[in-house]
């Protein structure tokens, strides 16, 4: 999850996730290398005290400040293009999950097998128990096997929202009236948060995502036990 | 009913990928199964055989499509309707 001073992602918990992020290392690098090349080289160009009036072109100067952007381009291209098509591939999910967006609370539909639902609301600050997190926590999870594909699919029944879990690099609009497909496989057990990421009204900082990945007997029980409570 | 829908049926975890429906707005994957199980439905019944071809759709559409879409009662009803039809033909 998020931590105070934080400035990369938050550590990968599905293979997508971590193609992004070491994407992201890989052209962030590029781009360091030459914001610091230009910040030296408009640092050597306003400290010297030599002046030249006298060139007026350069043909090969021209040709390798043509080709290497076009190669740095490219670079960065391919890996970004491999990780499109690998986020599209066509997987075979084990589980459908509806995730339904209201003002303002989640709700999660399983309904594969029998019709399990719940909603999902924040638990308020006031009642927190120590060790839990602020404005991420929720009274019921979407608990998922881990290591399975599973199918989430997003909409609203009032206005846009959008269903967001970093850790697993979804974001996807909710939008009432359709149906947004995305999938993920979690790569560990583990309880990844994440926020509702369209405005959505008054409350629309305080209605998160909790997802609980556990092993597939453990999903079991809860569902028998949730569907037993409902 | 065929070995192979019954086979089907049982081992049936999700809805699988259908490659009418490739991309991300599965809204007519949904409308489409919804569909062709009452279309399945009325016309099997018209026919008086067996309805639990039917039921491959039901399974689809009740993954795929919210409930609030569909109703609960709708559902159920579904669910009753194909249970009595099954027991009609067998007896």
């Amino acid at each position: 999850m998020a931590h105070p001073s934080q400035l990369g992602f938050q550590d990968a918990a599905s293979p997508v996730m971590e193609e992004l992020l070491h994407f992201h290392d890989h052209t962030l690098m590029i781009v360091f290398l030459i914001s610091t090349l230009v910040l030296y080289i408009i640092v050597a160009m306003v400290s010297t005290k030599l002046t030249n009036k006298y060139v007026l072109d350069s043909q090969e100067i021209e040709i390798v400040w043509t080709v290497l952007p076009a190669v740095i381009l490219i670079l960065i291209a391919l890996p970004s293009l491999r990780i499109l098509y690998l986020m599209d591939e066509i997987n075979d999910p084990h589980l459908t999950i509806k995730a339904m967006g209201h003002q303002w609370y989640w709700s999660y539909e399983y309904t594969d097998y029998e019709n399990l639902g719940f909603d999902s609301y924040m638990i308020p600050t006031q009642d927190l128990t120590p060790g839990q997190f602020r404005l991420l926590e929720t009274d019921h999870r979407m608990v998922v096997p881990m290591e399975s594909p599973i199918r989430v699919l997003v909409s609203a029944e009032d206005v846009l929202h959008a269903w967001a879990v970093p850790a697993l690099g979804i974001k996807m609009d909710a939008v009432p009236g359709r149906l947004n497909q995305t999938a993920f496989i979690t790569s560990r057990p583990g309880v990844y948060y994440g926020q509702c990421s369209e405005i959505c009204g008054a409350n629309h900082s305080f209605m998160p995502i909790v997802v609980e990945a556990v092993p597939l007997e453990h999903f079991e029980n809860w569902s028998s036990l949730m569907l037993e409570e409902s | 009913m065929s070995q192979d829908m019954k086979e089907k049926l049982e081992n049936y975890r999700t809805a699988p990928f259908d490659a009418r429906f490739p991309n991300q707005n599965q809204t007519r994957n949904c409308w489409q199964n919804y569909l062709d199980f009452h279309r399945c439905q009325k016309a099997l019944i018209a026919k008086g055989t067996d309805v639990t071809p039917c039921d491959w759709y039901l399974r689809v559409y009740k993954s795929l499509c919210p409930v609030s879409w569909v109703g609960y009662l709708c559902i159920l009803c579904s669910l009753m309707i194909n249970r009595k039809q099954d027991q009609q033909t067998q007896t």
